[in-house]
């Protein structure tokens, strides 16, 4: 129990997918130019990564080598496609926001990194735990980012404006820039800054 | 005139790298060395020049609604379309196969030098999700093949920039915890403004 529970804290901060394990980058930036899309994707990704992590945990014995990578690209893709289906009949306004990125978490390297450096050689309950703990971790990151982007670019949050409005006749201005996708990556690279500092992540060039 | 448009879009203004965020795990991974990179730019532009084009037949031909048509007449109401993941990262992966063997047969150092990540373009964000920009645009087959091999083009000036400037870092002394991934962001970043400039352009519509 002791090693599950290590399994599911591990990649909230120690060993974050995005900051640390450098890996998902792609799709974690593109959608977060609003909260309320970065936290659609992020469900969307604990949901893909805990039942891809699962369903190739069972079939790992029985995955040739060599062919490993495609039979887990039809697993994922074959997730991804529920999701998606998911969310065209449920939120179909959402699902055209986030257009092509939710096609996208196929190729979310979070989802192959953890089935080849995890699922691939544990048992399905731990597997369960990593997917769910990666998702989260990587959900985390997306909320973040979202939230000072559109904070910090629209002065609003999931829409409701927050920044009253004496602010802005006191001279306060959204920064448009963040909105943009500079923005994404000046944030994430402070947050990354922020995050390794404390946690002591040491990356020698 | 067009398509000479949708190609300097692709690569400056609406670059996939810096304006979608797409590529990014190898773009990181792979921008330490000036010459790995180039070759994996390389990789991308041709694996992009024909996945465009072929998935773009797929979709016209096999999978879009009526796209049987041509077999019989009575299959104008099928839709395939939530195929459309699943077929075009097999495609990816067959044709990354493809470029894999060549590169072997051809430069056993490049080969040797893009290690694990030749196999990973498969999962490059920008392959799969130019394919599914096409789709969504609603490109024509010129079209697709233009705006794929531009979207290629543009992936490798970012990633081979940001080799130079990676290369030069060596020099100057970053802080602890931004060493790495975090300068990297940074610079991103700081390009993604650069590119900004380019957004005035616009040929004529």
């Amino acid at each position: 129990m002791d090693l599950n529970k290590k399994v599911f804290t591990d990649p909230l901060s120690e060993n974050n997918p995005i900051t640390i394990q450098v890996l998902g980058i792609c799709s974690a930036l593109a959608v977060t130019s609003q909260l309320k899309p970065s936290l659609v994707m992020g469900i969307a990704v604990i949901a893909v990564v805990a039942l891809s992590n699962v369903i190739v945990s069972f079939l790992r014995e029985y995955i040739p080598g060599r062919i490993r990578i495609i039979v887990e690209m039809t697993v994922v893709a074959s997730l991804v496609i529920l999701v998606d289906q998911v969310l065209k009949a449920y939120a179909y306004q959402m699902s055209k926001q986030l257009s092509v990125f939710v096609g996208l978490i196929i190729t979310n390297c979070i989802v192959l990194g953890r089935l080849e450096a995890f699922a691939m050689s544990h048992k399905p309950l731990p597997s369960f735990i990593d997917g769910i703990g990666n998702g989260i971790g990587y959900a985390l990151v997306l909320f973040i980012v979202g939230f000072f982007r559109e904070l910090l670019g629209a002065g609003k949050l999931l829409g409701y404006k927050v920044i009253p409005e004496f602010m802005y006749r006191a001279g306060y201005a959204n920064n448009g820039l963040m909105v943009l996708a500079p923005g994404a990556f000046i944030i994430l690279a402070l947050l990354i800054w922020i995050q390794r500092t404390m946690s002591g992540h040491i990356e020698e060039e | 005139m067009d398509l000479v448009n949708i190609g300097i879009k692709a690569i400056f203004t609406e670059n996939i790298l810096l304006a979608y965020f797409l590529g990014m795990c190898s773009f990181l991974a792979l921008s330490k060395k000036v010459t790995t990179s180039f070759g994996l730019g390389l990789a991308v532009i041709f694996v992009l020049s024909i996945t465009a084009p072929v998935n773009w037949l797929l979709h016209e031909y096999v999978l879009g609604r009526g796209a049987l048509v041509w077999i019989a007449p009575r299959f104008k109401d099928i839709d395939l379309s939530f195929l459309t993941f699943i077929t075009f990262i097999a495609v990816i992966a067959a044709m990354v196969q493809v470029v894999e063997m060549f590169i072997e047969k051809v430069s056993t150092r490049l080969y040797n030098a893009l290690g694990i990540y030749l196999p990973l373009i498969t999962v490059n964000c920008s392959i799969l999700g130019v394919s599914l920009f096409m789709v969504e645009r609603q490109y024509t087959l010129a079209e697709a093949t233009v705006f794929g091999m531009s979207s290629g083009i543009g992936w490798f000036l970012a990633i081979v920039s940001m080799a130079a400037i990676r290369h030069k870092i060596r020099y100057s002394n970053v802080p602890r915890g931004m060493r790495g991934l975090g300068i990297t962001m940074l610079l991103t970043g700081l390009m993604a403004i650069g590119f900004l400039i380019f957004s005035g352009i616009d040929l004529g519509k």
